[in-house]
């Protein structure tokens, strides 16, 4: 946003131009005075309500012996912390744990640099127009469903896929790497790169065309090398964006996804690709043990809320900005 | 072409840079579009070439053909579930996009009554979920099952689209609220006649990102649609094309699993609404619409 050009008397020169907050006036006044906004924030606060604050109190089944149709949510007996006592010697529920946890820091190391590399690349590209085409092909995957970046990857990597019909054609033996659990880890990395690290570049190019390029040029001029450029300028001018994206990416540790475990369990076996969600959807709904996939989502839930807690105080510790600050 | 944009410090690319550079480039380029070029390919070739081949088909010059495109809107399966799929993008995308303006306009409003009970409501959605199985139990329990309410209703708001579009609303100069309501204009005008026109490009990225959301889940539908006549086009791509099976209980329908030209037909219905709406909306990603709102 650029400044106004006429400064109101009110307002210094350089100040950013800020929203008065108004005074607080009677509550009743207020009210008189802020019924269309009211009225306009209505129908969204009927959906949050409706299907998001509702359902959450709903997780007290999770404390339940809950009958869906004799006793329903209130007259099912409570029975504490039962179930969550069983989780803990639930070798299934301990696999999904070590599952997400392994893919999450396999993804640390692998996914996470990918994006920043692409947004150096596509900086890098002198010529604008090669560098917004690069952009929209690779922005693209990210706005295909999961269904879809499964079926193309079974094309081509599958069993009848593209791969395996090119080795055979050629003589070799075919290859299955959608069933393979072994390399599942690998596929599921790869997967969410072809997805997701084009548009996951956008916030490290943001980061990258804010820096002062008279930096680059000072540096230049006293004989710096474009790697000792890219070392000493650009690489601790997008510091604070990647310790940031680095923090929340741990605090979000539980998360690697659902759709995309979920569509390739039946292919993969669930020994390696039971993660939290894909636990929840198939000891609660499947079996019908809605309290204790509650619980297994609910853990879940309260462990990962712990996380981006500790992750945000963590990054304020640090002197970044964090995802929310007290305002 | 690159000297142009080189300034005068910056030395000569090396000829290897720019081969390495360039190579990366049609690398990463070709990961992405290859596979696309080739399921394109074989959804437009004959029954016979795909046989022939043995699988995908990656050189043109069989012909093209849309056989498969025919055969696949024979197959009643696969219409009725495009028509449900477009039916309920359209929908629940005017649906999501109207709430969402309205509740960021009133959130755009610091000091107002209720003001901060409504963001919190909307803010904490970030870090606190409901889970699966209480949204599961709760969307049943209201007698949504098999209604397409379900589908839409459990997503209309993304906590993430309204943020981004208060975030815009608030960037707009307090000068031009203060003209408008001195000149007698209530809030629903001023949102209309004032903040919509200048909000044009983060309405449409936020439609886009609505559109796509609607049109790629297949969950909501596969947890609540026991009528698999109801299904959209995501979960008859799921089953038929990831699972290769034939649908659960048809409604009576005759129905196989295609053949891989027809599956690649379907695949690209699927992909096709993408790839018309994106370069229409791409170009304002690189305005810094959604950073300016993550950062806010």
């Amino acid at each position: 946003m650029s400044a106004p050009t006429i400064q109101s008397p009110a307002r210094k020169v350089g100040d950013a131009p800020k929203r008065k907050v108004k005074a607080k006036a009677h509550w009743r006044e207020r009210l008189r005075r802020d019924w269309p906004l009211l009225l306009m924030a209505a129908p969204m606060m009927i959906l949050v309500w409706g299907f998001w604050w509702i359902p959450t109190l709903g997780n007290v089944v999770a404390f339940q012996d809950y009958k869906p149709f004799t006793g329903g949510i209130f007259g099912s007996r409570l029975v504490g912390f039962t179930h969550f006592q069983v989780l803990f010697t639930d070798s299934e529920f301990l696999r999904a744990m070590v599952n997400t946890l392994s893919i999450t820091a396999f993804q640390l190391v692998f996914y996470f640099p990918v994006p920043i590399a692409l947004a150096l690349l596509m900086h890098s590209i002198a010529s604008e127009r090669l560098r917004s085409m690069l952009q929209s092909v690779v922005y693209l995957p990210y706005f295909f469903s999961w269904v879809l970046v499964i079926a193309i990857f079974q094309q081509m990597l599958g069993g009848a896929g593209l791969l395996s019909q090119i080795l055979r054609s050629n003589g070799f033996e075919g290859v299955d790497w959608m069933t393979d659990p072994d390399t599942f880890i690998l596929l599921v990395t790869s997967q969410a790169i072809w997805k997701e690290a084009g548009f996951g570049a956008i916030i490290f190019l943001a980061a990258l065309a804010a820096i002062d390029p008279n930096q680059y040029e000072a540096a230049a001029v006293d004989g710096a090398g474009r790697w000792r450029r890219l070392w000493h300028i650009t690489l601790p001018g997008i510091r604070p964006v990647i310790v940031l994206l680095l923090i929340l990416r741990l605090g979000d540790a539980l998360n690697v996804g659902f759709e995309q475990f979920f569509l390739q369990r039946s292919a993969v076996g669930s020994q390696a690709s039971e993660v939290f969600d894909t636990f929840v959807y198939y000891s609660g709904i499947r079996t019908g043990d809605f309290d204790y996939g509650a619980a297994a989502g609910l853990f879940k839930g309260v462990v990962g809320l712990v996380l981006i807690l500790a992750a945000n105080k963590f990054a304020h510790m640090l002197g970044e900005r964090g995802v929310y600050s007290k305002s | 072409m690159s000297s142009r944009n080189r300034p005068a410090w910056e030395e000569k690319p090396t000829a290897a840079g720019l081969a390495a550079k360039g190579a990366s480039i049609v690398v990463i380029a070709l990961l992405i579009l290859f596979p696309l070029y080739t399921i394109a390919l074989t959804s437009l070739s004959s029954g016979d070439t795909v046989n022939r081949v043995g699988g995908l088909v990656i050189w043109p010059g069989d012909g093209v053909t849309f056989e498969a495109y025919e055969q696949m809107f024979r197959n009643p399966v696969v219409l009725r579930s495009l028509v449900v799929s477009l039916g309920i993008t359209a929908v629940g995308t005017a649906v999501s996009v109207v709430v969402s303006i309205l509740g960021a306009y009133s959130l755009s409003r610091p000091g107002s009554f209720g003001h901060k009970t409504i963001l919190f409501s909307v803010l904490l959605m970030f870090v606190i979920f409901p889970g699966l199985i209480p949204v599961y139990l709760w969307v049943s329990a209201i007698g949504l099952r098999d209604n397409y309410l379900a589908i839409i209703l459990p997503m209309a708001v993304s906590a993430f689209n309204v943020v981004v579009l208060r975030a815009f609303f608030m960037s707009i100069p307090q000068e031009l609220f203060d003209a408008a309501r001195i000149d007698g204009a209530g809030e629903f005008r001023v949102l209309w006649q004032i903040v919509t026109p200048l909000s044009k490009a983060v309405i449409a990225v936020v439609t886009l990102f609505y559109a796509v959301a609607y049109w790629n889940n297949w969950f909501n539908a596969f947890l609540y649609l026991d009528d698999t006549g109801k299904w959209p086009l995501a979960l008859v791509l799921r089953t038929y094309v990831v699972e290769s099976a034939p649908l659960p209980q048809a409604s009576g329908l005759q129905d196989a699993p295609p053949t891989l030209a027809v599956k690649m037909a379907i695949v690209m219905i699927a992909i096709i609404p993408a790839l018309i709406i994106y370069p229409f909306v791409q170009k304002h990603f690189k305005k810094g619409v959604i950073i300016g709102a993550v950062k806010g």
